[in-house]
């Protein structure tokens, strides 16, 4: 990737496609971070939910726990805040 | 911005405009694609290494092997079931706070 030449890229794009792309870039960081806090919850989940020895399938109760992990850890920050909150007011 | 741009060669023609986005969205979702790809490869070893790899020997033994083997199968479904409920999740709140923004104080129920 050479910079100097992207600019000229840049610069020879017209005002609209510009503004497009600039709005495509957005969405893009906004689903890099999307899959950083997904990898991020994977690897939480992973330490408390995978606890025996991997087999060939996850058990049941595995299963079970990755998914509920995923909603108590959101249920946990949305309580979190309304209990600061309230603690405040 | 338009500084620079004084004295570059004539601008582009609509088909060259065109190809050129098109080229940045390319690089930039191949970009994120990899992004993401390496940090689902890094977990994995850290995750997969600790699990199967209890006491580092000589070398890999076909048991730890098969272990590494059933564990990334098992991390990249783990990643993809979290994925999943975490969007479904997502969804579900933005649906409620819609919701409750555009009716009468349904704020904290869902």
């Amino acid at each position: 990737m050479s910079a100097p030449q992207q600019q000229t890229g840049a610069e020879q794009l017209d005002l609209a496609t510009q503004r497009e792309l600039a709005t495509f870039i957005e969405q893009e960081q906004t689903k890099a971070k999307l899959q950083a806090t997904i990898h991020d919850m994977t690897s939480m989940c992973w330490d408390k939910c995978v606890t025996s020895s991997i087999g060939a399938r996850f058990s049941k109760s595995e299963g079970t726990c990755l998914l509920n992990c995923v909603d108590r850890f959101l249920d946990t920050s949305k309580y979190l805040v309304k209990h600061l909150e309230e603690r405040r007011g | 911005m338009s500084f620079l741009s004084r004295g570059s060669s004539t601008p582009l023609t609509p088909a060259e405009t065109q190809q050129r986005k098109e080229q940045v969205m390319n690089e930039v979702r191949s970009q994120l694609a990899v992004a993401n790809a390496q940090e689902l490869i890094n977990k994995m070893g850290d995750k997969c290494f600790v699990k199967c790899i209890t006491k580092p020997g000589d070398s890999l033994s076909p048991s730890e092997e098969g272990c590494i083997a059933r564990c990334t199968e098992r991390y990249l479904e783990a990643f993809n079931v979290i994925s999943k409920q975490y969007v479904a999740r997502v969804g579900r709140e933005r649906e409620a706070a819609a919701t409750a923004a555009g009716g009468l104080g349904g704020e904290g129920l869902n």
